[in-house]
């Protein structure tokens, strides 16, 4: 094990008010420390000495939940790729770095503190249509309705998404075209979405926009910084189920929807 | 009927559908972009051939056919320019505060700065119609600019072109022009199939390559006009 000296450059922000990059020395961080940790280490520092720790957001720090966030260097959840801000750990850096440590900017990612944003944005899209209605009660069979092996594995390759954000905060647009292709297109993809696919690929993407996303420009950022590596074949997708709904809805009365089995 | 209306308003109002707007009058675009080269790289096969391919788009549907074109790539220029103005806007809204540090790991130029090679495009435009078109930059009319061909009186395009292109400023003009055009172009048509829904995982590389292929053939051949000019290989 080894220590690493560090610069750190952090944003400070609370709610509603303007923010600053403070510098903090971060003295010998062992090498084998995640970057939560390194935070922590920092913090614990920080309240020693009578100082604001630095909030930031995290919950199972094992690359699942979600939770953590951070812009390092300029990248969501820091150079390595398919890896959240938990799993970065900090052999990835040199002795005398500096590390630009920043929350994820947008419009509709309000900054909480510090770090923490607040991401209910995302809540709200799914709660527009990222769902799908069952009868909930007693499990159904397992296996009742035969889904092909490779759509099962496509959703699910969906839905690995954990909703970070990172997505957004790597768009040059912030914009959370994968984010939402890949909530609407795990359920798009199966057999027990199909009954409400039109309904909930236009209701998600207006939910999308009410929010204040920016547009996609196809440069595909968002696939380089996604911890879970999902892929921009999604946005084809929903762009796809988009331009279908919309033009079902303006021309297809119940009738004809009835006759076409959706 | 107004139902309708309104659904359709509502699509073209989200910003998938106004990318999908983008994406369709783009191709419109790209295609007309393709044809028109192919016609001006008829000044190589000769004074007659393209003074008469001139005087062939003048004349078809009784004069009608070319304001038929004109009115409709104007209206796809005007829903492209206007789209991708209001998407932008809506893009810069969606990130009021910039980063201190931000890395691009994947996009390349071309894509980032779409919105000033377009809207220069933009302005060249008005200048290219302006120059050969209107033809109030120059006075390429009247009857030094007449000629006749199969005893039809036509205009003179051969010659309005090298003339044209003569000019070492104007010439410069329109090969920047148009290596913005191969920048627009090479992120533009691979984007195309992206929105419109049409690339896979097989075919997206192949996309990415005629996105280029296209964006190369365009900027040569384009350039090959005034620079044969200037080379005094057009006279």
């Amino acid at each position: 094990m080894s220590l690493l000296n560090l610069h750190l450059k952090v944003w400070r922000q609370h709610r509603g008010q303007p923010g600053h990059f403070q510098d903090i020395e971060a003295r010998e961080i062992p090498d084998h420390a995640s970057f939560l940790e390194m935070m922590d280490i920092v913090n614990e520092r920080l309240i020693t000495s009578g100082q604001d720790p630095v909030a930031f957001d995290h919950d199972c720090r094992e690359g699942i939940c979600g939770m953590c966030s951070m812009q390092i260097n300029g990248v969501p959840h820091g150079p390595e790729r398919a890896t959240t801000t938990c799993q970065l750990h900090m052999r990835h850096f040199r002795e005398g770095d500096t590390i630009w440590i920043e929350p994820f900017r947008a419009k509709a990612f309000p900054v909480v503190k510090d770090l923490m944003v607040d991401r209910g944005a995302f809540d709200r899209i799914q709660q527009a249509g990222g769902f799908i209605t069952v009868r909930t009660g007693s499990a159904p069979d397992a296996n009742a309705i035969p889904i092909g092996k490779e759509v099962a594995d496509a959703a699910m390759d969906a839905a690995a998404c954990i909703g970070c954000g990172a997505c957004v905060a790597a768009c040059k647009n912030a914009s959370a075209m994968l984010f939402v292709s890949a909530k609407a297109g795990q359920l798009n993809s199966l057999p027990q979405g199909q009954p409400e696919k039109d309904r909930r690929t236009l209701a998600m993407v207006r939910q999308m926009d009410k929010e204040g996303f920016g547009h996609c420009t196809n440069h595909y950022e968002c696939e380089a910084a996604c911890p879970k590596e999902i892929s921009v074949r999604w946005i084809t997708k929903l762009n796809r189920d988009y331009a279908a709904a919309g033009l079902r809805e303006a021309f297809v009365g119940r009738q004809e929807a009835a006759e076409g089995g959706d | 009927m107004s139902s309708v209306v309104e659904s359709l308003s509502c699509f073209v109002r989200s910003s998938i559908g106004k990318k999908i707007l983008v994406a369709a009058t783009g191709l419109v675009l790209v295609l007309f972009v393709l044809g028109h080269m192919i016609g001006n790289l008829l000044a190589f096969a000769g004074p007659d051939a393209i003074n008469a391919y001139g005087h062939l788009l003048q004349t078809s549907l009784h004069g009608g056919g070319v304001w038929i074109a004109r009115l409709g790539l104007l209206a796809a220029v005007v829903v492209h320019v206007v789209a991708t103005i209001s998407l932008t806007r809506q893009s810069r809204a969606a990130r009021p505060d910039a980063y201190g540090r931000q890395k691009a790991q994947v996009s390349g130029r071309a894509a980032r700065t779409m919105i000033w090679s377009g809207l220069t495009l933009l302005c060249f435009i008005v200048f290219h119609l302006m120059h050969f078109t209107v033809r109030n930059i120059e006075n390429f009319g009247g009857p030094d600019y007449e000629v006749v061909l199969d005893g039809e009186k036509m205009h003179n395009v051969y010659k309005m072109v090298v003339v044209g292109f003569s000019h070492v400023g104007v010439s410069a003009f329109y090969i920047l022009s148009m290596v913005l055009l191969y920048g627009h172009l090479s992120h533009g048509v691979s984007s195309l199939f992206q929105t419109l829904g049409l690339a896979t995982y097989r075919s997206e590389r192949i996309f990415k390559a005629i996105g280029h292929a296209y964006a190369l053939l365009i900027l040569v051949g384009n350039c090959s006009i005034p620079l044969a000019v200037l080379a005094g290989v057009l006279k």
